[in-house]
């Protein structure tokens, strides 16, 4: 893809306690990239997403969104957290609002459109996942797949520059979890993600580069073939074949 | 051969279980309503048949008394219901405020958060008496405004400044009760943390501590009485007042009714509510 | 099976608790000489109990118009000055029905017919009218009739003749002000939170001359329709003393003692304009 990369980062160091969970991570991410973070638990990878978009300080590093640096203390975290999108894996939907109060609530109290306008958006964008007509309840009624794509589509309601996504299926029981993919898999058509991940076919499938994320350090990288098909490196086979193992 | 959902009937053993569990309900219920009447009947019985009877339900339950005490008991009620409104709207702010102030991260809010801090371990361990003497009589010692403030805004003021304080550990405990994943996602959504706060935080935080909360008010329903150590004349102060005239207690049982009336819609709608969340959290569960 | 057993031992809890409060018998009582304690005259003061009426809040001392009064009405009783003993209550107990430890109550209680529906007066003791009272500054200093007083803030003890004075005889617009006691109401003026204080005269006189700086008197106050200037001292309702007691203030006060004592320790009471 032409053009600078929407998101950079170089040198991540990030440690709690005297544990490190990032030793110096580096990461470039090109507009329409779908970037996939595989490792084993505790390599850090959720850690790194956090770190992206300013909900954890790294200790050292800097990160730039476009032109931005977003490390720079002056920078408006706020603002440029909006700029991102999250999905987490236990999805944190807001249980005391209707689905469509979770999915409008950053349109309205940040792109600031009138609710009329927002609702008629989130209306269409909940339509297009097939739950249009829960809108007006609220989250506990829905199931975990159901849940997790309204929290999917509450992200990408604000129009965000990246896309993150941390194991969104990990709380998933299995036959939901393909209804989710499917959402993602069409939203990497269009949208810039970076996602942490354990379904590694979906990443074959779906990436365009896959970072192997090891003791805090990026131990492979490049794309899905390269890293997951043929690593070069023993650590990614290890992982690997345990991986397939189970 | 399966039976369909309406062609089941019950079998027998399952009629007999039923009807074991019937005759069982039944005895427990007479029992109780039983053992129920026999003690009301005992402790009556007991009462009235003391020697001094007959000289206590002049003294406390005297009907032309009452008739008497009514005008002016009743109109220091409408005093405390004014002061109950005016407070509760105030502890609720005050409260909010200290609440989200204890809650700020960071060493630059340490001075804040000290304050608060101080504030609520002060007026947490002063008794509410003690404060409204302070304050009722303190603060207009001052002399600091030209004109008269009535007595019963430095009631107001006393009961905000305490109730405040409980109010506002209740809500801290709630926000804190609220997983951090919430804060996590409604930052993640960009918004920032006093909006975080307002709009997902502070909503689930209420909802969990409502009972406390809704506990606090009750209690503080009954606190007002006490702002007649002021000179104001609530429902209390004018029972004392109509008991002096006619050395006759019964004003306080008809203010103590008053209270009471008022409470226990609160008291039913507390008890509703507590029992609808405890449904919705533990779905059917038997035990 | 341990049900029946169960329910057996609950009805036998009930009936012993049904049968227990049912015997239970009265409090204390008098004993046949009516008195408390047989040859003690056991009486009951304020706590605290105010100037002028007892001084140093010592009622034994004898010293205070009501301590004395008490040792002369103990004295026409045949009761001896050791003999003579003293307990405190609060208003509250003083008015509650049921026995009591004490022979009879005096803290300037007044007599009224309401009053006397609950508990027994004796035959009145004293008289006094009640005074208004403020300090020098204040928008009632100058005030020379009730009128003046209407548009000001006027407070008074809760539950006394006092107040009865303030809401019915001078009746302000903004409606008395309550205090828990005197002292409360002293307190009040002098932060300026009240314009004025009505008292009982005696008590004017010490609060303005000793008490209070720059203590006015503004004045008497005429009497409060229905609520006599009249004091007596308070005895349980039925009390066999009542009689006895009267008897003894009226020999007092024919025999002029009862002047005396007043004179010794209320001063004269002239000297206060009365308000119209």
């Amino acid at each position: 893809m032409a053009g600078p990369p929407v998101l950079r980062a170089e040198g991540l160091r990030k440690s709690f306690g005297d544990r490190t969970v990032l030793a110096g991570v580096d990461l470039e991410v090109d507009r329409g990239d779908v970037v996939a973070l595989i490792g084993p638990s505790g390599s850090g990878k959720s850690t790194l997403l956090r770190c992206l978009n300013l909900l954890e300080q790294p200790d050292d590093g800097r990160i730039w969104l476009g032109d931005e640096d977003i490390t720079d203390p002056r920078a408006d975290a706020d603002r440029i957290r909006a700029r991102f999108g999250v999905v987490f894996q236990q999805f944190n939907l807001f249980p005391h609002r209707t689905v469509l109060d979770n999915v409008t609530l950053a349109m309205r109290v940040i792109r600031r459109l009138p609710r009329a306008q927002a609702e008629e958006e989130g209306l269409a964008l909940l339509d297009r996942i097939g739950l249009a007509g829960r809108a007006h309840e609220h989250p506990d009624r829905l199931s975990g797949g159901q849940q997790q794509r309204t929290a999917i589509v509450r992200a990408i309601a604000a129009k965000p520059e990246v896309l993150l996504l941390d194991e969104i299926t990990s709380a998933l029981d299995p036959e939901l979890v393909g209804e989710v993919l499917e959402l993602v898999r069409e939203l990497a058509a269009t949208t810039t993600i970076v996602m942490a991940t354990h379904e590694l076919t979906f990443a074959r499938d779906v990436a365009t580069q896959v970072l192997f994320l090891d003791g805090g350090r990026i131990v492979e990288r490049g794309t899905p073939d390269e890293v997951l098909v043929s690593p070069r490196e023993l650590r990614t086979q290890e992982f690997l074949r345990r991986f397939r193992r189970g | 051969m399966t039976d369909t959902a309406s062609d089941w009937r019950p079998s027998d053993i399952e009629l007999g279980r039923r009807r074991f569990r019937k005759k069982q309900t039944l005895r427990s219920v007479l029992i109780a309503a039983l053992s129920t009447i026999v003690l009301a009947v005992a402790l009556w019985a007991g009462i009235v048949n003391t020697p001094g009877w007959a000289v206590v339900q002049q003294s406390f339950f005297d009907p032309q008394t009452f008739v008497e005490a009514w005008p002016r008991v009743a109109a220091g009620f409408l005093l405390n219901l004014e002061v109950l409104g005016v407070a509760a709207v105030g502890v609720a702010i005050v409260g909010t405020l200290v609440a989200t102030v204890r809650t700020l991260r960071g060493p630059v809010f340490f001075p804040l958060r000290a304050l608060a801090t101080a504030y609520t371990d002060l007026f947490r361990g002063l008794p509410l008496i003690i404060v409204l003497y302070l304050v009722g009589f303190g603060i207009p010692g001052l002399q600091f405004t030209s004109g008269r403030v009535p007595a019963q805004v430095w009631g107001t003021l006393a009961l905000i400044l305490t109730y405040g304080a409980y109010v506002g550990e209740v809500l801290r405990a709630g926000i804190e009760a609220v997983h951090p994943s919430q804060m996590l996602a409604a930052r993640a959504l960009g918004l920032s943390r006093g909006r975080a706060l307002r709009i997902v935080v502070l909503p689930q935080a209420i909802r969990k501590v409502s009972p406390a909360l809704m506990n606090d008010f009750i209690s503080m329903q009954k606190d007002v009485g006490l702002i007649s150590v002021l000179g104001a004349i609530d429902a209390v102060r004018a029972a004392q007042i109509q008991t002096a005239e006619a050395f006759n207690f019964t004003p306080y049982v008809l203010a103590g009714l008053l209270f009471v009336v008022l409470a226990i819609p609160l008291i039913r709608l507390t008890d509703w509510y507590a029992a609808r969340l405890r449904r919705r959290e533990q779905t059917g569960a038997v035990l | 099976m341990p049900r029946p057993r169960l329910r057996a031992a609950l009805i036998a809890v009930l009936a012993t608790a049904a049968l227990a409060l049912a015997g239970c018998a009265g409090g204390s009582g008098t004993n046949s000489s009516g008195y408390v304690t047989d040859g003690k005259l056991t009486v009951a003061t304020g706590d605290p109990a105010y100037f002028p009426y007892v001084i140093d809040d010592k009622p034994a001392s004898g010293k205070g118009f009501e301590s004395a009064v008490v040792y002369a009405i103990a004295d026409k009783l045949g009761i001896a000055k050791k003999d003579v003993v003293w307990k405190r209550s609060t208003f509250e107990q003083g008015i509650a029905p049921g026995p009591k430890d004490w022979d009879f109550d005096i803290q300037q209680y007044s007599i009224s017919d309401k009053r006397k529906k609950n508990v027994d007066f004796s035959t009145p003791y004293y008289s006094t009218p009640q005074a208004v009272i403020t300090i020098k500054g204040s928008k009632a200093a100058d005030v020379k009739d009730i009128a003046g007083l209407k548009g000001l803030l006027v407070g008074a003890a809760s539950g006394s003749t006092s107040f009865t004075a303030v809401e019915q005889t001078i009746a302000p617009t903004a409606g008395p002000q309550v205090f828990n006691s005197n002292d409360d109401a002293v307190l009040a003026l002098k932060n300026k939170q009240i314009d004025a204080l009505v008292v009982d005269l005696p008590t004017a006189f010490y609060l303005t001359g000793a008490e209070l700086k720059n203590g006015v008197l503004v004045g008497q106050l005429p009497p409060t329709d229905g609520v006599s200037d009249d004091w007596g001292v308070v005895l349980t309702k039925g009390s066999p003393l009542t009689a006895k007691v009267s008897k003894a203030i009226d020999a007092l006060k024919a025999s002029g003692q009862l002047a005396k004592i007043q004179d010794t320790w209320l001063g004269a009471d002239a000297g206060a304009p009365v308000l119209k």
